[in-house]
Formats: C-alpha cells, structure tokens, sequence
C-alpha cells in the first residue's frame, strides 16, 4: 500500500478522504461512548445489583440501570457531565504520523460537540473563558501507540470522579502500603464520585507514567480481575460507602491495575478514579 | 421495603419520613443551582415556596422539552438554603447529600432527597418542561419549573437529624482504621 501523504508538499497534511474519515471516526466513537456503555460494565453494574444486600444500594443501582436503558433508547447521553474526552490512537505503518492526523482528531471532537450533543466543558486553566467547542491548547489529549490498524479510542472523563483521582511516590521500602493509598483515596472521595466506582491503578514508572497508567487501566475490560486486583476491590467494597455514597455493598464495581518497571529508588502509585458511568468506545478507521 | 408515594405541595407527612426510605416523587419541582439561590435571596422566591421541593440541578432543556437533567453536588449549596426552609420549602433534592448546618435547619421542617447521581437520561424521561423563572441567569443556573412524574428518590436526612451520608462515612472511616492499623 501507498503511504497516505502528499509528497514534495507540507508533510503535516493528510489525504482529504483520510482526513474526513478521522473527523467522522472520532465523533462516532465520541457519540458511541455517550450512549451506549460497554456490555462489560453494564454486566458488572447488573450483577452487583442481583448480589446487592443493602435495599437502599439495590434501588440505586437499578437507577443506573434504567437510566441506561432510557440512554439507548431516547439516544441521550447517559450523563450530563459528557467530560473531556480522551484520545488513544494506534497507527498502523503506512499512515504517517503528522500534526494532520491530530487536527482531524480535534476536529472529530468540534463536531461530537454539535451532533451528540456535548456540554461543552474544556476552559482556560486559568482565565476559566470556555472555548465552547471542548478542545483548546492539549485539549483533547492524544495517546498514540503503532498497531496494524487505525484504530481511534475515545474515554469521556467527568470531573467529579477525576478530581477525587491521587498520585503518590511512595518509598520502595512501602510496597506493602499500595492497598492501603488505594483504599484511602476512595475513603477521601466518599459518595463525591458518583460511585459504584472503577478504579484505575498505575504501580511503577516515573511520575508523569503512572498517571497515564491509571487511566490506561481504566481501558481494560472489567469483567475479570486477578488475584490482587480483587483483593484491593474487595478491600475497597469493605469501606461500605456503596452507590453515591448511601451504604451498600457495592462501592467499587472493579479495580485494574497497568505496572511499568521502575528506579530502584522509588516506588510511584496513581489511582485514578472512574464513575460508574465508564464510557469508553473504539472506532477502526477505513484506510 | 416499599415505596411511598409523594406529590407536591407537600405537607406534614414528610416528617413522618424516616433517613433511608425510598419514595417517589411527583408534581412541580423548581431547579435551584448557586445564582439561583443568591438571586431569590435578594430578590424573592418567584414561586410559592409553601411546600415546595427545590431540586439542585443544571439541566438541559431546549425547545421545551428536557434533554438531560440529572442532581448536581447539594453540598455547594450548604450554606444557602436556610432561607428557602424558612419560607416554607419542605424538600431539597441532589446528589451526595449536605451539611450540619442544613442537617439542623431541616429538624421539623423538611427532608433531603438523593437522586442518583449521574442519571440524567432517567431524569429526562421523568421530567417535563413547565415554566422558568430568572432565565437571564442562563440555562444551567436558571430557575426551571418542572414537572416531575414518579421520580425515584431515597430519603437522605430526615426531620428528626438522621443523616446516612454521615453516617456512611463516620462507619467507612472506622472500617479503614480497623483495615490498616
């Protein structure tokens, strides 16, 4: 196959068709995200609703479940917090990656914004002027990794349960406290997060790594958990917090954990904090 | 357990209501986010607040009819509700529940009602559109009339001060110590 790239001309641009096909893609997978939940989730929110003690949780989450329903079939988003969305994009060899790509990507978003519809959310840091459109500078952030396909990702993120979201650099000597950050970062959130909850834990890498970790674990399906993993959700669901934070059962529905290798001296632990309302979708793009 | 039914206005019967009872709600509900409280402060209540339920919300309506409109954070709201309980608001409905303060001013007056957050397709398909005051405050911070019909809610704190928010979290916190000694 040909490279898809004008040669002899501005490398940054793609073909138009390739161009168009990113921009249908992205708000595609955008509106698929806000709609519909992942059939793992909506498993793992159900069959914590069959095992739920605590009527009050039980009502709650059918709550979740019915607004779900009601999502798919009115074809509304399932939250009005519609988030920020997060980008992964995995490019095969014969597509260049140029800035072409990510404008068609931010593009994508500007017209996801109009067509689902979305809150718009994205703001200046620190003037808070909303740009409308829910893109603006690193706005939306893009992850890219090689694959055989064009494949684009998208993970809403709401701010209630992102800003309950910890990082810590615990002491290599600390290991054994791991469960303990975990269970206390979900301590601290209380019912603010809209639990039942999934947590995403990075372990290892530098600083900046293991945020992207957390939230790279929060892609993984949640519908099996190794043995830690089920001990730190087993320990979390022992706080008793339950759905928004009314007692129950059911405080997190599942914990993933991605690792990287890390310094000898140091130990880094990044929880990030995921609503039950886990939005996450994929899209290959036509080439 | 079953499900008591309410309607608004309300009355006397929410003080029978006890923290963790699941009830319905139906009749006119008016939205309440932060302007909008300090604007009725200031510039009175547009409504009859005489068994009224405020419902702390930012919804999303367009051409009348309710897009999205689920609970927003009560907690913001912590230390502008007293005067709505004073002039005879007898609910205050959102998510994650509220204060001591608020906890005290309900005491024989009124209840807190928890919906589930994020729910907001739900709320659409329960909600209808009826009537909007202090619309120059925007969409989100406006004062929306709605019409709620058989709304799920859960009793949060009820008028003799039980608070299961609180509660919740006083009993995870002992958990957490007694996990991690």
């Amino acid at each position: 196959m040909q490279p898809i790239v004008r040669t002899g001309m501005n490398t940054n641009r793609i073909d138009q068709a390739l161009y168009r096909n990113i921009v249908k893609a992205t708000c595609n997978a955008i509106r698929q995200a806000q709609i519909f939940l992942p059939a793992d989730v909506k498993f793992a929110i159900s069959n914590a609703m069959e095992r739920e003690t605590s009527p009050v949780a039980k009502s709650e989450l059918r709550n979740i479940l019915d607004n779900l329903s009601r999502a798919e079939e009115l074809k509304l988003p399932i939250c009005q917090d519609t988030g920020v969305p997060v980008i992964y994009l995995t490019i095969p060899p014969d597509v260049p990656y140029c800035t072409g790509l990510l404008d068609a990507i931010r593009e994508g978003v500007r017209m996801a914004t109009k067509v689902v519809p979305l809150r718009p959310n994205a703001v200046d840091p620190v003037s808070r002027e909303n740009t409308g459109d829910n893109t603006g500078t690193g706005m939306p952030s893009i992850h890219v990794s090689p694959g055989s396909q064009l494949t684009i990702t998208v993970l809403p993120k709401g701010a209630g349960a992102e800003n309950m979201s910890r990082i810590a650099m615990l002491l290599p000597s600390e290991k054994a406290s791991i469960p303990k950050f975990v269970a206390e970062t979900m301590l601290i959130a209380g019912g603010r997060p809209c639990p039942p909850v999934i947590l995403g834990v990075g372990i290892g890498g530098t600083f900046d790594q293991v945020a992207s970790l957390a939230k790279e674990a929060l892609l993984l399906p949640v519908n099996t958990m190794d043995p830690f993993e089920q001990d730190l959700c087993d320990t979390v669901n022992k706080l008793g917090i339950g759905p928004m934070g009314l007692g129950g059962d059911t405080t997190a529905i599942a914990v993933k954990v991605k690792r990287a290798s890390c310094h000898t001296a140091s130990l880094p632990v990044a929880v990030n904090v995921q609503c039950w309302a886990s939005r996450r979708a994929t899209v290959v793009v036509p080439l | 357990m079953s499900v008591i039914a309410l309607r608004t206005p309300l009355g006397e019967e929410v003080l029978s209501l006890r923290a963790g009872d699941r009830v319905t709600l139906s009749g006119l509900v008016y939205t309440a986010r932060d302007e909008a409280h300090l604007m009725m402060e200031e510039c009175g209540i547009p409504f009859d607040p005489n068994g009224a339920a405020i419902y702390h919300c930012g919804p999303i309506i367009l051409y009348g009819k309710v897009v999205a409109a689920g609970p927003t954070t009560s907690a913001r709201m912590n230390k502008l509700s007293g005067f709505l309980l004073d002039n005879g608001v007898r609910a205050l409905i959102g998510k994650g529940g509220m204060g001591e303060t608020v906890r005290e001013q309900l005491r024989g007056k009124g209840i807190y009602l928890a919906f589930t957050g994020g729910c907001a397709a739900l709320a659409a398909s329960c909600m209808k559109y009826r009537g909007i005051y202090y619309e120059e405050l925007g969409m989100a911070e406006a004062v929306w009339e709605l019409e709620f019909d058989k709304v799920p809610l859960v009793v949060g704190i009820d008028s003799k001060g039980n608070d299961i928010f609180y509660d919740v979290s006083c009993k995870a916190k002992l958990q957490f110590s007694s996990l991690f000694k």
